[in-house]
């Protein structure tokens, strides 16, 4: 069969004040494959993918279609050369339906025959096996239905190449194979596929080919069949990385905090918590997974004293035999109960850390209140914060840059090296890993089985279920704020819990 | 790390990046050359509008704000109000309560100083009157800045809106207490108070007329600095201003933390009222604010924060007013001509923070770079 290119890009540059986004990139993308664009936080993926749909130009190089050389302005002109891209962030209209989100925009007659339009979209979805209701309103609509709708709606305007920007970060594993499937019946008929992904199993599976790009440059592209997880995050990384997370037992497991069917109400009235049960051990780590919102910060939140409990208790179990009912504390006393409760909440900068001050400042909002002059103490916060930046590895200036200044993961490690140095008893963190590159990410593994080791209860919130099947010894599922499932990590199965993570969704699953 | 923020979806000839960092003289050298191009398009306006040599209206203004050694004595006055009044919004405005209402604050700290003036000489003695002028200011600013924070702490109403009103209530409490002060009867003002015997007055220092002006407000400058910067209330109204999210998650009680800030804020507020009655007019009228409550809070702005830094914005808004009144007379000019000046230099002063905190890249110059 005759390769031909549908797109090629040829050393394309784009540069951001002193930063390269992309240096020099050359990628191809042929007629029919499915192509994966791999690469770390920062290696511009993205970059490059908004220098195809136009929202970018580049400063130098040259972008052929079908061989011969095209210049992208716009939005515009991306849409008229067939390159349709699907972003992690629907943009979609709630009120309107399926059919009038797609239809929105495109020019028409003065007489709109929406019959035409549904039956349109009704061919489009039977030819490659979507399930779609188009007369369903947006609202009613399940996280993956809305993504189904953002990729007929380009199909609908006639794209040939598609490009989607993390597709499968928000959907369970049953839905991530069905997205799949469409994406090889799409091959099929001859289209070409981007898929921005930083996950490998998924790249391995889905793709024909891998582009590789690290810190702006293009590393290479290879043929998935003759690749393995390892050879592609060495290309990634640059170096040989090992990717196994080490896994002890847990050494004599002592209940430390028990919840006992606890229910709380989100702002809005609705129900975020409803009857939850459980219990997190000593010296092991506690998995929670879930869709995003199905009431993971809530919890970890009611458990630290800052979310009001409508309902239910919580305990403490304190390893000098006391026992303590925390639910009925304030997060300040809970602080000086010296059960020294760690807590690394997702929004890193809005929550953890003030991004407007430094590091030394950042270190002294969990100790500032020691000592009893009315001034606080800055030499052991900044004893504390060269000593995480030193044995951390924390990219940065000095202890005296504003934490906003620094990368996503030397954010995280100053958030969590300041957590762990208070000596905690029990660790909660939520979305670890999130946005950090391999090698940071490993050390946050690191660092949270260096707790559990110490008789730490961790209790880890995450969203990657490959990451949590390695890492936790036990994982609570939890779906619209009811726990679903307790499973033992070692043997349960992804597919297990991504059935979990469905089982009592609302109004989700209605196909028409 | 340079970060993007682009004019539109395609750039074209040039686009704005984020500085890092600019070392402190390049950014006073931006701010100079921006003080001497705002002088220069004042000159021009003036030359276009009045006919006048500019250079003599410069002049005009630098005599009339310190020309003489009373006209300096008159701009340290007003500099020390004006500067006392933002060090009062300084802890509200850090912590990102939009109090607005320091001028309500000032006149209910300067009512009850000129209370305690006027009821209490002769009961208590001298010295005591004047401990108590200012006693009796810094609870009533309190008691203004403390309503709003209650509200806000508890109901969350609007900050901004609840101290702008609390200002027309204070107005009207003044007016009302005028009718029973005003001396002589029937005039509608408040005459000079203890125009005779001086009690309750801010006395001489070292023969300095506005001398513990100076060394009150002063002190109050640099604790206030010391007290944003070092100890943990000042901390915690920072991390309160930032997000109460973390504040929270910290442990800081919030609630409090307003309550408390505000007390301090409304109070030394109260105590500028204070240092106008008692260290400056020795009256009381609706006007003592003369809308100063709301210049400070440019002051607080210019100088973000820091109060070392309002003593020279203080003190160049002054000498621009001061100088105003001089140019008046000299040159026939309308007062307002001062203000077109101040107006224009603060306008490249504002300005100039933008060349500050961003450079413009031209798209030429980025394609120079990558040869």
């Amino acid at each position: 069969m005759e390769k031909e290119y549908a797109i090629e890009l040829k050393q394309v540059t784009k540069c951001f004040g002193d930063v390269i986004a992309n240096d020099k990139v050359d990628l191809s993308v042929r007629k029919g494959e499915i192509l994966s664009i791999l690469g770390e936080n920062g290696s511009g993926k993205t970059t490059l993918m908004n220098i195809l749909s136009g929202i970018y130009s580049p400063d130098t190089g040259r972008i052929f279609m079908d061989g011969k050389e095209v210049t992208i302005r716009s939005p515009k002109d991306s849409f008229a050369l067939g390159i349709g891209m699907i972003h992690q962030h629907f943009k979609l209209i709630n009120v309107l339906t399926a059919a009038e989100n797609i239809i929105l925009g495109l020019p028409g007659k003065e007489r709109l025959k929406m019959n035409q339009v549904i039956d349109e979209i009704n061919s489009l979805t039977q030819k490659y096996g979507f399930e779609l209701n188009p007369t369903q309103k947006i609202y009613d609509m399940s996280v993956s239905q809305k993504q189904t709708v953002e990729i007929i709606k380009v199909l609908y305007r006639g794209a040939e190449i598609l490009i989607l920007d993390e597709p499968t970060a928000v959907l369970t594993p049953q839905e991530t194979k069905k997205l799949f499937d469409v994406l090889r019946n799409m091959k099929n008929t001859g289209k070409s596929i981007v898929i921005i992904t930083h996950k490998l199993s998924e790249v391995l599976e889905i793709s024909d080919r891998v582009s590789v790009l690290r810190k702006g440059k293009y590393i290479g592209t290879v043929e998935t069949g003759a690749s393995t997880a390892e050879s592609l995050t060495e290309m990634m990384v640059g170096e040989k990385v090992s990717l196994d997370i080490n896994r002890d037992e847990p050494v004599e497991p002592v209940k430390r905090i028990e919840v006992r069917g606890i229910t709380c109400r989100s702002k809005e009235g609705n129900f975020a918590l409803k009857e939850i049960s459980f219990t997190a051990n000593s010296g092991e780590i506690l998995g929670i997974a879930g869709i995003a919102g199905s009431g993971q910060k809530e919890l970890l939140e009611a458990i630290a004293g800052l979310q009001e409990i409508e309902s239910g208790e919580i305990l403490y179990y304190a390893p000098e035999g006391n026992t303590e009912k925390i639910s009925e504390m304030k997060a300040a006393d809970i602080r000086n109960l010296k059960i020294n409760l760690a807590f690394v909440p997702e929004d890193r900068l809005g929550m953890g850390l003030v991004g407007s001050m430094d590091l030394t400042d950042n270190m002294l909002l969990r100790s500032y209140q020691e000592g009893k002059y009315f001034f606080a103490d800055r030499e052991t916060p900044k004893k504390l914060a060269l000593d995480i930046v030193d044995k951390l590895d924390v990219v940065t200036p000095g202890v005296d840059t504003p934490v906003r200044r620094l990368s996503g993961g030397n954010v995280q490690k100053v958030l969590v090296g300041r957590e762990i140095a208070s000596n905690p008893r029990v660790l909660m963190v939520a979305y670890p890993v999130r946005g950090l590159d391999i090698n940071s990410s490993y050390t946050i593994y690191n660092l949270l089985n260096e707790q559990k080791k110490k008789g730490v209860a961790v209790i880890c919130v995450g969203e990657d279920l490959d990451v949590l099947l390695e890492l936790c010894d036990r994982i609570l599922v939890l779906a619209g704020g009811k726990v679903t499932g307790i499973a033992d990590a070692r043997s349960v199965t992804k597919d297990e819990l991504g059935l979990m993570m469905t089982s009592s969704k609302r109004g989700g699953h209605k196909h028409g | 790390m340079a970060k993007e923020i682009s004019f539109a979806v395609r750039d074209r000839l040039f686009r704005m990046a984020k500085r890092s960092t600019l070392p402190w003289h390049r950014a006073w050298l931006i701010r100079l050359i921006a003080v001497s191009c705002s002088l220069i398009v004042c000159a021009l306006i003036i030359v276009a509008i009045t006919k006048q040599n500019p250079i003599d209206i410069y002049l005009g203004i630098i005599d009339g704000a310190v020309g003489k050694s009373r006209r300096i004595w008159a701009t340290v006055r007003e500099t020390l109000v004006l500067l006392i009044i933002a060090i009062g919004l300084t802890p509200a405005f850090k912590m990102r309560f939009w109090n607005i209402g320091a001028e309500g604050q000032l006149l209910m700290g300067g009512a009850a100083g000129a209370a305690v003036m006027i009821y209490l000489t002769g009961i208590v003695p001298g010295w005591m009157v004047l401990i108590l002028v200012f006693v009796a200011s810094i609870l009533a600013g309190m008691l203004w800045g403390l309503l709003p924070a209650v509200f806000k702490a508890y109901f969350h109403t609007n900050e901004t809106l609840f101290t702008l009103m609390m200002n027309y209530v204070a107005i009207q409490i003044v007016t009302v207490c005028i009718v029973f002060w005003e001396n002589p009867p029937g005039s509608n003002f408040v005459g000079v108070i203890n125009s005779d015997s001086e009690i309750g007055w801010l006395p001489k220092l070292f023969g300095l007329s506005y001398g513990w002006n100076l060394i009150l407000v002063l002190s109050v400058t640099i604790g206030m600095f010391i007290y944003m910067k070092y100890s943990k209330q000042g901390y915690e109204i920072a991390v309160v201003g930032e997000s109460s999210h973390t504040a929270r998650y910290a442990g800081i009680n919030i609630k409090k933390v307003i309550i408390r800030t505000m007390l301090i804020s409304g109070g030394i507020c109260g105590f500028a009222g204070a240092i106008i009655v008692s260290g400056a007019s020795h009256t009381i009228s609706t006007t003592i604010g003369n809308g100063r409550g709301f210049t400070a809070i440019i002051v607080a702005w210019m100088a973000k924060f820091n109060p070392i830094v309002m003593i020279l914005v203080s003190f160049f808004l002054v000498f621009m007013q001061q100088g105003s009144i001089q140019i008046a007379t000299q040159f026939g000019l309308n007062e307002n001509a001062s203000n077109i000046i101040t107006g224009i230099i603060l306008f490249f002063l504002i300005g100039s923070e933008f060349f500050i905190n961003y450079k413009l890249e031209f798209r030429k110059q980025a394609k120079e770079v990558q040869g």
